[in-house]
């Protein structure tokens, strides 16, 4: 299992991902790569399930390149049944690329393991659920972490240091720029709020800053709100965007279009704010409010207290 | 340089799509089929890189049946020079077509080659990082933005948390993200001009390559459907009915 991380913590999605990949093998050994990450191996190690912890510790692995990364991964790779990763900005970027180089299949964010060869994943943006099975010596799988409960600590797993490839020098890394954002992340949230086009422009946006933070939300929007610039591009929910499974999903001013709905139906309850009760979004809610959410908004901040 | 771009042919984004009721796909029968919309993003990206003098030329490449032909003229009528169709009626699956578009790569020896970071009917979002890897190349995926200059390319990348901009050694893969450019409209007079442009059709054998598929789809079945919700008359009932029956707020 490749662990994801920023060479300070582990990312929390890797815990889904140990779950996932214990359901299919049974034992996992972590992979972490990266620059000065011992502590992150640390943090791997105690985790319940992990066998070894590997580390492989070098400064062209800071930056997380697939030239550099992929080798790595394919050299330890050839000792396994099974290689896994987040379906994440890192893990779809680098494990295609693992995949390749070992001349075997990939099956991409997965949401059950049926069997070691055999998974399900969704396809046509969620509006179908295929059943896969591939009988590649070495299967490379990322999985979507919404999908799969955290593993817990309670592991003393070895840390072990491998030997680091060198540096593929076909690509560099330049710079890095990361919206600071004092709520919880999107992706792991249990409350999201997220807004579309209906809010109008970004001013009106931050209407839904008051609710997110009274709920302890973080916030999400439609690409119609982001392609407006109403909202940054990483807040996008859908099937570009990001997939969230929150405990609860508000929908503001978002029509519900197919490309929206496949990040977010999978959310525990569901609660669409829209004047259009004609909006697709309807179909999925679970508490529908058909009203103008310049109203609406303020009075459920006010009720919230 | 030469810019090769990568095309799908796939249902198109706006359609519904049905599992067939003996669950072994899609029904894809008589629905509307159009260009992958991030590969209309990454060849309008190339077509671009022409007008700014950077590429002198364009060539689109697409793998499938022959109706892969009018993607393949939707890409001529956008802008790029000439096509070719890697023409064949079996099943592909990334790491195949990922195969079959090195040894195009091989032929044609692009300095930057364009894919869409993923197709909307399969979702895969490999086929770039295969194809870099196959061929040795580095890889800037879901890009937003794209700068070339003295043999790099300078790209900014849509990550989890942010941007993130890496720069890649020429010749290179690049998959494009949806905020990357605004496709143009394609024109009457520049479809017109595309039937006249060269489509050459090649065979899987002829690039000596197997393409065999790896997995096989077991089923194909409906998403577990949510029941029905109910409307709320207002905000003090929708408050009311989060705390005492779904219990998901304080």
């Amino acid at each position: 299992m490749l662990a994801e991380h920023d060479n300070a913590v582990l990312l929390a999605a890797t815990r889904n991902v140990i779950t996932a990949a214990l359901q299919a093998a049974g034992a996992v050994d972590v992979l972490v790569v990266g620059s000065g990450c011992a502590a992150v191996a640390q943090e791997a190690a105690g985790i319940a399930g992990v066998g070894r912890v590997l580390l492989a510790d070098a400064p062209h692995f800071e930056a997380g390149l697939a030239e550099n990364v992929a080798p790595q991964v394919e050299g330890l790779a050839r000792g396994y049944t099974h290689v896994f990763a987040a379906a994440s900005s890192f893990g779809k970027n680098v494990l295609p690329r693992v995949a390749a180089r070992l001349d075997c299949a990939q099956i991409s964010d997965a949401i059950a393991v049926l069997g070691p060869d055999t998974y399900s994943r969704p396809i046509y943006a969620g509006n179908a659920i295929a059943t896969v099975r591939c009988s590649d010596p070495i299967l490379c799988i990322t999985v979507r972490p919404t999908s799969f409960g955290a593993a817990a600590d309670g592991g003393a797993a070895s840390v072990e240091a491998v030997a680091a490839v060198p540096d593929a020098g076909l690509s560099r890394f330049v710079k890095r720029e990361f919206a600071k954002s004092d709520r919880p992340d999107l992706a792991g949230a249990k409350v999201v709020v997220s807004g579309g086009r209906g809010l109008g422009s970004a001013e009106h946006f931050r209407m839904l800053d008051t609710l997110a933070h009274r709920l302890n939300a973080a916030l999400g929007a439609s690409r119609a709100a982001v392609d407006a610039g109403f909202a940054p591009n990483d807040w996008q929910v859908g099937q570009t965007g990001k997939i969230v499974a929150p405990n609860l999903y508000i929908a503001v001013g978002i029509s519900g279009a197919i490309q929206h709905l496949a990040g977010m139906k999978d959310s525990k309850v569901i609660v669409a704010i829209n004047k259009d009760p004609d909006a697709p979004i309807f179909q999925v809610a679970d508490y529908g409010l058909v009203a103008d959410l310049f109203q609406a908004v303020p009075e459920l901040i006010e009720k919230l207290g | 340089m030469k810019v090769l771009v990568c095309v799908k042919r796939v249902v198109d984004y706006n359609v519904k799509v049905r599992v067939k009721p003996d669950q072994s796909g899609v029904d894809v029968a008589n629905v509307k089929m159009s260009m992958n919309p991030f590969d209309e993003i990454a060849v309008e990206e190339a077509v671009r890189l022409k007008e700014a003098g950077i590429a002198t030329e364009v060539v689109a490449v697409s793998c499938g049946p022959a109706q892969c032909q009018e993607t393949l003229r939707t890409a001529l009528a956008i802008g790029a020079d000439r096509a070719i169709l890697v023409q064949t009626d079996a099943e592909l699956q990334p790491l195949g077509v990922a195969k079959l578009l090195a040894a195009v790569v091989g032929r044609e020896q692009p300095r930057i080659t364009m894919l869409g970071k993923q197709a909307i009917d399969d979702d895969a979002n490999q086929t770039g990082q295969m194809l870099a890897a196959l061929c040795g190349m580095p890889q800037a995926t879901f890009a937003s933005k794209l700068t070339v200059a003295d043999g790099w390319a300078e790209v900014v990348r849509e990550v989890d948390g942010g941007l993130e901009t890496v720069a890649v050694r020429l010749p290179a893969v690049v998959t494009s993200d949806l905020r990357l450019n605004e496709p143009r409209y394609v024109t009457l007079p520049n479809i017109m001009k595309a039937k006249k442009k060269p489509l050459e059709t090649l065979t899987v054998e002829s690039l000596g390559v197997d393409a065999t598929p790896r997995c096989v789809t077991v089923q194909v079945a409906e998403p577990p459907a949510r029941k029905a919700g109910t409307i709320v008359p207002d905000v003090a009932t929708l408050v009311a009915k989060l705390r005492e029956e779904a219990k998901v707020i304080s």
